[in-house]
């Protein structure tokens, strides 16, 4: 159970854009993302992993949030 | 990484000074038989690591061969950190009619090697704790090639005649070449002798290589029989050491080690440019018994800094831990936040009452404080220094 980031996926918005799953699981450094079809699914394990790089959301901004759940 | 007195001999007579005869032998058989060929008497030296045993005890002289074999009999079954010696050196030492002692080693307050000499055989650092007029130093560069010329200068000022002057020039110069060529980090010749012909041997030696120069060293290493995974500690490691190394070695990010075990009650997850050493001797400055060594660094991940900090709260006696660094850079104050709260957490613990303090200033603090913050742990920055740092962890954890 990841403890300090959440990651929020919008699979619609992923799917809806060919090749984003990819390159969303090529991207991140951490490996949070697996490929699954069009769309993805997220390593429970890696996420605590996070560094926070940003390289999913500047891959899709409307379709990946990463949440610090040690703020607010 | 430590050599065996017989090796690091190889290494000197391979650079062309004179060492005596001499052979290894693994049985007593074999000491009786290297005796006879040498021709007796001989001595007789238990190949140690650990040097912390009286020399009387680890170097012996035999009259004959059959002593030999019973003296080798003797060395064979000493202890040494946990395991028997790796041969007895069987040498006919030479008659010698001058003897100097010779030490190459890095002075940290220069920043450079040095070569440290004096005018009577023996260890070098004793000599100048019972007189330090005795001692004669010379500095030198790690970057440029060696020069004769300091190592004529080193042989005059230890008072070597003019017909000794050349050949003692060579000896000196071809050991500090050979201390700087194959990364070593110490390098003790406890005897340069003289010989009646005028040539010079190192009669008794010992060194040590920098573990980091293992690379580079390969050729050498292989040369001397050395293998890969032989790690030549003083002692053998501890259980905690080995799964500390193995958590290392299972992922590729950063840095979680060494580790070493201790007896104290203190867990240490400390590291960072040097900071590791700085923090170990500022938590004993303080009266504090650390209970490991570690250096976690090289920006680990979080999964690495959790599997370290578990691992040291399974100690048994160790109740809390001081997480401490130097100011970081590319090691990221967050994500080990991040993983020392998880093995906190995973170990069945409480972070706010198991951390004693966490000063890890630098990259990505702000997000550090925030984790610690909600964990209830305090977060120090750079303004607490690294002894107020020590200081406050061991006032909380004790004594």
């Amino acid at each position: 159970m990841a403890m300090f980031i959440r990651v929020d996926v919008d699979q619609a918005v992923i799917r809806k854009t060919p090749g984003l799953a990819a390159k969303l699981a090529e991207s991140c450094p951490v490996k949070i993302f697996k490929a699954a079809g069009d769309g993805v699914d997220l390593v429970e394990d890696a996420l605590d992993e996070c560094t926070l790089c940003d390289l999913c959301m500047q891959a899709s901004p409307e379709g990946v949030k990463v949440v610090k759940l040690y703020e607010g | 990484m430590r050599f065996y007195e017989s090796e690091t001999k190889k290494l000197i007579a391979r650079h062309g000074v004179g060492v005596p005869k001499s052979g290894v032998a693994r049985t007593p058989a074999d000491a009786e038989r290297l005796a006879g060929e040498l021709g007796a008497p001989v001595v007789l030296k238990a190949q140690m690591l650990a040097y912390g045993k009286a020399r009387s005890d680890t170097v012996r002289t035999a009259a004959t061969p059959a002593d030999a074999a019973k003296v080798a009999a003797e060395l064979l079954a000493l202890d040494d950190g946990g395991r028997k010696p790796a041969g007895v050196l069987v040498e006919k030492r030479p008659a010698a009619t001058g003897e100097w002692s010779l030490a190459f080693t890095y002075d940290g307050t220069a920043k450079k090697p040095v070569m440290i000499g004096a005018a009577e055989p023996g260890n070098v650092e004793d000599i100048a704790d019972r007189d330090p007029s005795k001692v004669v130093r010379r500095h030198f560069s790690a970057l440029v090639p060696f020069s004769d010329y300091l190592a004529k200068e080193m042989v005059v000022a230890l008072g070597a005649k003019s017909p000794d002057v050349p050949k003692m020039t060579a000896a000196v110069s071809r050991l500090a070449q050979l201390f700087l060529r194959y990364d070593l980090t110490q390098l003790d010749v406890f005897s340069l002798g003289r010989l009646e012909d005028g040539s010079f041997v190192a009669i008794d030696a010992r060194s040590d290589m920098e573990v980091e120069g293992r690379p580079r060293q390969k050729a050498i290493l292989a040369e001397l029989g050395i293998a890969e995974d032989d790690r030549r500690l003083v002692r053998e490691p501890t259980p905690f050491e080995i799964e500390a190394a193995k958590i290392d070695a299972e992922d590729p990010r950063g840095v979680a080690g060494p580790v070493v075990e201790f007896d104290g009650n203190i867990g240490l997850v400390i590291g960072a440019g040097g900071g590791s050493l700085t923090l170990t001797d500022a938590v004993r400055r303080v009266g504090g018994r650390p209970a490991n060594y570690a250096a976690l660094g090289g920006n680990p991940s979080v999964r690495k800094a959790q599997r370290l900090t578990k691992l040291i709260l399974s100690k048994p006696g160790v109740k809390q831990i001081a997480v401490m660094s130097n100011v970081v850079s590319n090691t990221r104050a967050d994500l080990v936040a991040r993983g020392v709260i998880k093995g906190v957490i995973e170990a069945g613990l409480d972070p706010a009452k198991t951390i004693a303090i966490f000063r890890v200033p630098g990259a990505w603090e702000a997000d550090a404080a925030k984790i610690l913050e909600k964990y209830g742990v305090e977060y120090c920055d750079r303004t607490v220094s690294i002894s107020e740092a020590a200081k406050r962890a061991v006032d909380k954890i004790g004594r």
